[in-house]
């Protein structure tokens, strides 16, 4: 905690009253924030006839997994009956490589722009940070042109090229604001030993890194995974990623929804990345802590 | 700037070194980001329908576009949308870092709750809470049921509160990512300056009003860009939530540009919308951008 | 892994061919369709399974959303990707621009040797046809004017189900007097289309729907009759619930079905909604077709074949066209859907009531010259046009626009869209 806090010393009558109303609305936080997980898993959790007949926010009467087993083994998704099961690995596969290039891009032009600032370093910034708010649906098609110009269209190549070429824009903001607040005086003294661009990278940035790689990682992870519309234009049939399997699973114009199978297959979607924020959201929040938004 | 090695013909290429590394991932950007707003500029001006269609024919899509009801509607849309998503949640995410910055016991578990929605996609969320504003099935439903027969919490339902439904729900997929930005700019004010602010007898309400969010002010610009990144990139929650409705009164620009495009066989349209989106982003990130990059050493 | 799997078909499938089949090129067809799930994924799957018992080998490219909202898009990227999916979901008039866009195969061949022109009725021919050559196989047709009510209901004001737009008023409002929601309704846009389209086929008469909403006659559309369309609708809203809009249309329909609304207008897909819950048509339910001049809108889905390279893939968009126009798939895919086959001579044997009463009207409409595609459905109009009507309908059912100023946007936004 700040010192703010440990500084204040407020009388003890008021001090309760304050910290009574300080847990109310932390609380009452906490329920907004915790009401649609409830409403979903709880959902997932009712049969039919349960949640036609019942309240949205009942409890279940008794917890029944077959919607989750539906999902992810027998569910239809078009012709296929095989569940979210293997696409689940199209997700992984599309997901990792991302990660891993846009991570490593950003974080070697984070620290070019920083530690080695270049005449118009800036402007190459500003220009990058603009990538960030190009709407997905702008750049279908021309996309799909030069996906099929360069013949990665419907691989799993052409997803994690765009993948990584869109997250740069993020990763290079969080590195390069990280690198800002690295003492310029450690890599200068590194070079007058005679080390060089790579040499610096490797032995005295990347080791003072983890904790942006973290927030770059998790950041990364969770937008490439949740994509829905590359995902759906840019592959096809047994090599769509989850959420376009997902999104079939629970769509359906003119058929019949079965909303616990619905919840559930969305959760299992979810999953990764849930987990991915419920255990390392602590490293996420220190990593951002550690400098990436210092001045 | 760092001093520089003498000039030696190897060195060139090892002082080019930084250039040499940003280059791929420019060339990439200059290319997939600028490339195709170039692209989509040129094709906003001709005669597409369809497919692309490089025949030029002016400025008559824009002419169009700007007759059109549901882009006003979508217009107005973004910047209510937009100005309340940003401000409401950096407002909340401010409240919730600071009061989780009061020694509270269980502060981790606390600030996992409130940073989860951040991972779940937008379909997802938008789904769940159309079902918590159905007024037939959710949260007006069980509340009139305990008895409080007069509650009304229909906002997905009227054309005049429907783009407020979308706020909210955006702004529970993103306060928590506010709210740990803020932690953390919170937890690296140097604390010898509140020390001495506090043995001065300054109040804890004054320190942070005048000490500690003044000196987070850069943490503003991270907070800036992913939210108002979000603000215009939603598309989905729109689908999800209100479907773009009552009628067409919730939609947002991404929808408008999408259902030109794709549905409705308008691409000209549909680009001239979508470089109307870009240039009304870079008309207010361009300045705030700039005027946070220069003059200053960091950002 | 997958290279390894297919490797593995590819394997095993040669062995197969060199063993029993003579050397022809293996049909192989990859079909984009936005039908994923329930009755609608059991269809394909029978698709599919008669493909593959011709030695064909699917590649399902399912994108579900929204009537094809999704699918749109990626149609789009496959093809300027130079890469297009062989058979893909489609319909109307989108089919002619895609053809006209040069996009399209010809199935002459197969229509040819299978007498298509024989079996379709000339209504579909025009849908799937471009300048004289079928580019698109039907697979169904589903009548969109429909009333679907809860007799019961109904009894309990001591109505039937309306045979006349004032017997309609009137009914509603006798139901709305006695508490009961007189009309199911999901506002969005595509549902609000679609009360609006069976309200001008009623209120206007079909020669009236023909002029104004095929024709795209502006006489026709800034009339009289197009005000008095409005107020109708203006109507209809108040036989409405509050909390109508967003919702989907199955919600609607189970509203008629639990007896909470006496009546829903919506085409005859709301009849599989009716069939999972175990309700028997003429007894749980009834299907009336909206009150018009003996008018059906019709709603068609096809597949179009896209021009595709190699002969495994052309062979394989000849006998998938083929197994679709089949009697034996009209008749399977179209049990499940709900809908009627396209082709005129499948027996009826296995299909209910109301489907008899769609075969019955369709012919008799075709005969008269009362048979219109729909609007709201991608068969009259598509595209630009198509968003321009669905905008002002669904802007004036959910505000409180008046008749005249609906016609005036009407008028401006068709102009604009053309």
């Amino acid at each position: 905690m700040s010192d703010a806090a440990r500084y204040s010393a407020p009388r003890p009558w008021s001090a309760l009253i304050l910290r009574v109303l300080l847990w109310f609305v932390l609380i009452v936080f906490a329920i907004w924030f915790l009401l649609p997980a409830y409403v979903v898993v709880g959902t997932s959790l009712k049969d039919l006839d349960e949640i036609r007949g019942g309240s949205l926010l009942a409890l279940p009467h008794e917890l029944n997994f077959s919607a989750w087993r539906h999902a992810w083994s027998e569910a239809c998704i078009g012709v296929e009956c095989t569940g979210l099961k293997p696409y689940f690995w199209n997700s992984v596969s599309m997901a990792l490589p991302g990660v891993v290039v846009s991570t490593l891009l950003g974080a070697l032009t984070g620290y070019a722009l920083t530690k080695w600032k270049f005449k118009g370093a800036n402007l190459v910034f500003a220009l990058i940070l603009f990538g960030c708010f190009v709407p997905f649906q702008v750049v279908i098609l021309p996309m799909a042109q030069t996906l099929g110009k360069i013949g990665i269209t419907n691989t799993v190549y052409g997803l994690i090229l765009v993948h990584s070429v869109y997250g740069l824009a993020f990763t290079t903001l969080f590195f390069r604001n990280y690198y800002v607040t690295i003492p310029d005086e450690l890599v200068r003294a590194a070079t007058i030993d005679g080390a060089g661009f790579f040499t610096i990278f490797h032995r005295i940035i990347l080791p003072l890194s983890p904790p942006i790689i973290v927030v770059s990682v998790i950041w990364q992870f969770t937008q490439i995974w949740n994509d829905f519309l590359f995902g759906a234009s840019f592959t096809t049939g047994g090599a769509q990623p989850i959420t376009v399997a997902m999104n079939n699973l629970v769509n359906t114009t003119t058929g019949v929804k079965q909303y616990n199978v619905d919840m559930a297959a969305a959760l299992i979607t979810a999953a990764p990345t849930l987990l991915v924020y419920i255990f390392a959201g602590r490293y996420f929040v220190r990593g951002l802590t550690a400098g990436s938004v210092k001045g | 700037m760092l001093t520089r090695p003498p000039v030696k013909f190897i060195d060139r290429i090892a002082r080019a070194l930084p250039q040499i590394v940003v280059a791929p991932g420019f060339a990439a950007i200059l290319y997939f980001v600028y490339g195709f707003i170039i692209w989509t500029g040129y094709i906003s001006l001709t005669k597409s329908k369809m497919l692309p269609n490089y025949t030029l024919i002016g400025t008559r899509p824009y002419e169009r576009l700007f007759q059109m009801d549901r882009w006003s509607v979508a217009i107005e849309n973004l910047f209510i949308f937009g100005f309340l998503f940003v401000f409401v949640s950096v407002i909340v995410g401010c409240l919730l870092a600071v009061l989780l910055d009061q020694k509270i016991r269980a502060e981790g578990f606390i600030r996992t709750i409130y940073l989860y929605p951040m991972a779940i996609s937008f379909i997802i969320t938008g789904t769940a809470w159309k079902w918590i504003m159905n007024p037939s099935l959710g949260l007006e439903k069980v509340i009139r049921d305990w008895g409080w027969e007069s509650f009304r919490f229909g906002w997905t339902v009227d054309n005049n509160l429907a783009i407020y439904a979308l706020v909210m729900a955006a702004v529970w997929q993103a306060s928590g990512f506010a709210m740990a930005l803020f932690l953390s700019a919170l937890r690296s004010v140097d604390q010898d300056i509140i020390k001495a602010a506090s043995l001065d007898g300054a109040s804890p309400w004054r320190i942070y009003l005048r000490i500690i969010l003044p000196s987070m002010r850069p943490v503003f610009m991270s907070a800036m860009v992913i939210l108002s990144h979000l603000a215009i990139k939603s598309f989905d929650l729109v689908v999800a939530l209100t479907g773009g409705g009552p009628g067409y009164a919730s939609t947002l620009p991404a929808n408008f540009m999408y259902e030109m495009t794709f549905r409705r066989n308008e691409i000209a349209v549909g680009a001239a919308s979508a470089m109307v989106m870009l240039a009304t982003v870079a008309a207010i990130m361009v300045p705030y951008l700039y005027s946070e990059l220069r003059g200053k050493k960091h950002v | 892994m997958k290279t390894f799997a297919r490797a593995l078909c590819g394997a095993v499938s040669m062995i197969a061919v060199t063993a029993a089949a003579p050397a022809l090129a293996e049909p192989k067809a990859e079909v984009l369709h936005y039908w994923t799930s329930g009755g609608e994924a059991k269809a394909v799957q029978a698709l599919q399974e008669a493909f593959a018992a011709r030695g064909g080998e699917w590649v399902d490219a399912p994108v579900a959303g929204g009537g094809g909202d999704a699918q749109a898009a990626v149609l789009r990227a496959r093809v300027l990707a130079g890469d297009p999916p062989a058979a893909v979901q489609i319909k109307g008039p989108n089919i002619q621009e895609w053809a006209e866009a040069g996009a399209l195969g010809d199935l002459t061949a197969v229509a040819t040797a299978q007498d298509w022109d024989k079996v379709l009725p000339e209504a579909i021919q025009n849908i799937v046809k471009y300048e004289g050559k079928y580019v698109a196989v039907p697979v169904n047709v589903h009548r969109v004017d429909w009333i679907w009510a809860n007799p019961e209901v109904l009894a309990k004001v001591g109505a039937e189900v309306p045979t006349t737009w004032e017997e309609f008023n009137e009914t509603a409002d006798k139901l709305q007097a006695a508490g009961i929601i007189p009309l199911a309704h999901g506002g969005q846009p595509w549902q609000d289309a679609t009360v609006f389209e069976t309200v001008v086929l009623g209120i206007g008469g079909t020669d009236f729907y023909r002029k104004a909403l095929v024709e795209l006659d502006m006489d026709a559309l800034g009339s009289d009759t197009m005000i008095a369309v409005f107020d109708q609708m203006r109507k209809m809203r108040g036989y409405v619930d509050p909390d109508f809009p967003g919702r989907d249309w199955n919600l609607a329909t189970a509203m008629v079905m639990r007896g909470e609304a006496a009546m829903q207008i919506m085409g005859d897909w709301a009849k599989g909604e009716f069939a999972a819950a175990g309700k028997v048509p003429g007894v749980d339910y009834v299907c009336a077709s909206t009150p018009s001049d003996n008018g059906y809108l019709l709603n068609s889905d096809s597949f179009a074949m896209f021009n595709v390279s190699g002969d495994d893939n052309v062979e394989g968009q000849a006998v998938l066209a083929e197994l679709i126009l089949g009697t034996e798939f009209q008749e399977t895919f179209n049990l499940f859907k709900g809908s009627i086959p396209a082709r005129t001579d499948v027996p009826r044997a296995e299909f209910d009531d109301c489907a008899i009463k769609s075969m019955d009207d369709m012919v008799a409409a075709a005969e008269g010259g009362t048979l219109l595609g729909s609007m709201a459905h991608e068969i009259a109009q598509a595209g630009a046009v198509r968003g321009a009507f669905i905008d002002v309908a669904t802007a004036h059912f959910n505000s409180d626009m008046s008749s005249q100023d609906a016609v005036d946007q009407l008028v401006k936004a068709i102009k604009l869209a053309q």
